[in-house]
């Protein structure tokens, strides 16, 4: 259960017969199968929906906020709902602004590489649709075959490739957003310098807090004219970690640069028989993308920089079949997980390069004393780690355990001069542990960023901020959450 | 190391009266007859194996890209003036094709708000979505949010080869879209001038696809104006510009209007002016 303020039935009524005469009855559920389903996103953490609807364009999502204000009932924008950190559980019945249904692609610039999609497309979608082009959209979450691109601008998301090319928040370039007293904004534009403040670069990453954008002109990147993929072996995790610092030391800055641990090796070995070093203790992999001279140069000297750190085998993918097998890997690593132990809980913390090797240290550590299966598959290059805690939820005191090991990872991130988060966002997960970075002053001058957006604060409240900058008294702490 | 005193740049800008402040005055100086401070000038340390640096705001960026060429690197930012000149102003220079606008560059400010108080946003990573991105709105806001103090800026690469190369072309679009990733691409109406990095052999390869020669540099650029247009009206200007293709940059002879916002888009921005300086004290008169 939740705990907090819930809207009064009184309330809830007369919203959906507001939200009725504004959209189709069909796309206005109150059900309890679909308020169970719509109560939580892909976190841990449970919260309670009081209605669940579906608007087909901007002018429905405004009725829909309107109509939210109009009875004072908060909503929650929800994208496909792939999000890890609770941003898009609702708290107190708030209203479910679900926008899957807005999933057309809506222009293509092929030749000035860009595009304007619909919130709802789904972000693997979009790169399929510009393929023809030559082009794609550079952030590339393990989740892009399901996640969608609104979900991606509210939570700045990122991806294995976002090491050369950049999170979301450089390949946006304009918005409409429906704020929460129902007015339609435009911020930024196809135009390079656009008037004002860069409101643009602010809604990028704010969790769903500040508005619910409608449209979005995203920049579309250059697929590259050759690629090559190699997997290289370690007998120490911290010879891999030392190897993933030395190459960026030296200048490259390759496509992605991946790590994963034995456990983690092996789990994907088992689920897709590619022929990966199940003995290894790590295993990285490198992928550079460029043109043909320059991407050979690196290619000799990522071999030569891994073999002077002790790697085994070298593998170079020979085609684009063995190259997606291996990439195929990486990203199924979470389903893999599934034949270990039935549950998991994935974290995103990011360090400094040079403290990979000892933050990786201090997990195992960690992770030993909770008595816990930990495997870490993590953007090595961004110094971006998710440790993967296993675990069977059905093991008395298990869910105590995961949450103490995990607050200590993130707090050993944070003292090795790293950040709560490097691509999940904060949500309700990470949302008190704000202070381990940032000072009172700090989060009052986010809170009034937050407060220029949405005044009222009906915008999915109570995420990102700590209470205490915020302006509710209450500890919204909703089941799941290890605060 | 410990270059930077914040503290005494925070009881410089106080809390109370008009104050604004100046870098080295390229970028248009300090207000006129309003109390004029100086952020802290200096590299306070350099990771060039986290490709970051850290280094107070009044830092000029020559001295700053003296000290990263040692370590074969660079940041994206125009050159000339200082580091926080640069931001504050957030006008990217003619290799923002490749390099990407200025807003990219900053990972962490501290800055002294309005109220005299030292305030961080963004951290050291470079991935960290940390709360809500502060820095984006700090670069481009003019001072008008806060001063900028002490930054943490991205550093990238230098590439082993750089050349400028020019095509006779009415098309500005025939030789952009034959390059991989050119830095910039430039035209005038005439000529298309493309900067390419890379791989000595890869540079002479693009080049000689796109049949263009090599050429001392980009053209001279007209200062009459610096005009924002989508990129795809590019081939429609007029007159005498150097325009930058593929982002939408045009450096006209004649002056012109500066663009507005949209009337809810010029609330929010008063708002957000109006919650980090109720009394707009910063920089008094200019609007970011």
């Amino acid at each position: 259960m939740s705990v907090g303020l819930t809207a009064p039935a009184a309330a809830l009524t007369a919203l959906a017969t507001s939200l009725r005469a504004a959209l189709s009855h069909d796309r206005v559920r109150t059900g309890s199968t679909e308020l169970g389903l719509y109560a939580r996103d892909a976190s841990n953490i449970s919260g309670s929906a009081g209605m669940v609807c579906f608007p087909l364009t901007t002018a429905e999502v405004q009725a829909c906020v309107r109509a939210a204000g109009t009875h004072n009932v908060p909503f929650v924008a929800r994208g496909a709902g792939t999000g890890l950190a609770g941003g898009a559980t609702p708290l107190d019945d708030a209203l479910v602004i679900t926008l899957t249904k807005m999933n057309r692609v809506l222009s293509v610039d092929p030749v000035n590489r860009f595009a304007w999609v619909e919130p709802g497309v789904l972000n693997l979608d979009l790169t399929r649709q510009v393929t023809k082009y030559g082009l794609h959209f550079a952030p590339d979450p393990s989740s892009q075959q399901s996640c969608s691109i609104g979900g991606n601008v509210a939570n700045n998301s990122g991806g294995p490739h976002c090491l050369s090319d950049g999170v979301t928040a450089a390949h946006v370039l304009a918005l409409e957003v429906v704020l929460s007293d129902g007015s339609v904004v435009h911020l930024g534009g196809e135009q390079p310098e656009p008037a004002g403040l860069d409101i643009r670069g602010a809604f990028v990453g704010s969790e769903g807090m500040f508005g619910i954008a409608t449209k979005v002109c995203v920049r579309l990147t250059q697929n590259a004219p050759t690629v090559r993929t190699m997997l290289m072996d370690f007998e120490t995790v911290e010879a891999g970690a030392q190897t993933v610092s030395a190459i960026i030391a030296d200048g490259m800055v390759p496509a992605a640069l991946e790590m994963m641990d034995q456990l983690c090796v092996r789990a994907v070995e088992e689920y897709i028989h590619a022929g990966l070093p199940v003995d290894a203790a790590a295993v990285l992999l490198v992928e550079v993308a460029g043109l043909p001279h320059g991407l050979e140069a690196d290619v000799a000297r990522i071999v030569e920089i891994g073999k002077a750190h002790g790697a085994g085998t070298v593998r170079i993918a020979q085609d684009e079949a063995e190259r997606a097998l291996l990439w195929k890997g990486r990203k199924t690593a979470f389903g893999a997980i599934a034949r270990i132990k039935p549950n998991y809980y994935l974290h995103d913390t990011v360090v400094p390069r040079r403290m990979l090797p000892e933050v990786l240290r201090k997990v195992y550590e960690i992770t030993a004393r909770h008595g816990l299966l930990v495997m870490n598959v993590f953007h090595a290059g961004d110094g971006n780690l998710h440790p993967l805690l296993v675990f069977d939820k059905a093991e008395p005191g298990v869910m105590d355990r995961v949450h103490a090991a995990g607050e200590e990872i993130v707090r050993a991130s944070v003292a090795a001069g790293g950040v709560l988060s490097g691509e999940h966002g904060i949500g309700l997960e990470k949302r008190d542990f704000m202070s381990l970075m940032f000072g009172p002053a700090d989060l009052t001058a986010q809170a009034a960023m937050r407060r220029a957006f949405d005044p009222l604060e009906l915008a999915n409240p109570f995420k990102v901020l700590p209470s205490a900058a915020a302006c509710g008294d209450v500890q919204h702490v909703p089941d799941g959450a290890w605060v | 190391m410990g270059v930077i005193d914040l503290a005494s740049f925070a009881d410089e800008v106080g809390a109370h009266g008009p104050v604004t402040i100046t870098g080295l005055g390229t970028r248009g100086g300090p207000m006129d007859e309003v109390r004029c401070v100086h952020a802290p000038a200096g590299i306070e340390w350099m990771q060039p194996d986290e490709m970051i640096v850290c280094c107070g705001a009044g830092t000029p960026i020559d001295e700053l890209l003296a000290a990263l060429a040692v370590h074969r690197q660079t940041v994206a930012l125009p050159v000339g003036g200082t580091v926080g000149g640069a931001l504050a102003v957030g006008r990217s220079d003619h290799r923002r094709l490749g390099d990407g606008p200025v807003r990219d560059t900053l990972l962490q400010a501290r800055y002294v708000s309005a109220a005299g108080e030292v305030v961080k946003a963004g951290g050291p990573t470079v991935k960290n979505v940390s709360g809500f991105d502060l820095c984006r709105l700090l670069v481009g806001s003019l001072g008008t949010l806060g001063f900028l103090g002490e930054v943490i800026v991205r550093t990238r690469p230098l590439p082993p080869h750089s050349q400028w190369f020019f095509r006779e072309t009415t098309d500005p679009f025939d030789v952009f879209t034959r390059l991989y990733k050119p830095i910039s691409v430039l035209w005038n109406g005439t000529a298309v001038f493309a900067l390419l990095e890379g791989h000595a052999a890869d540079v002479a390869e693009q080049a000689a696809a796109s049949a263009m020669s090599a050429c001392e540099g980009p053209p001279t650029f007209p200062t009459g104006s610096r005009r924002s247009v989508t990129p795809s009206e590019v081939p429609s200007q007029t007159g005498e510009f150097v325009a930058e293709v593929g982002v939408g940059i045009v450096h006209h002879s004649l002056p012109c209007v500066d663009p507005t916002e949209g009337a809810r888009g010029a609330e929010l921005t008063r708002v957000l002016r109006y919650e980090f300086d109720p009394t707009g004290r910063l920089n008094p008169g200019i609007h970011a």
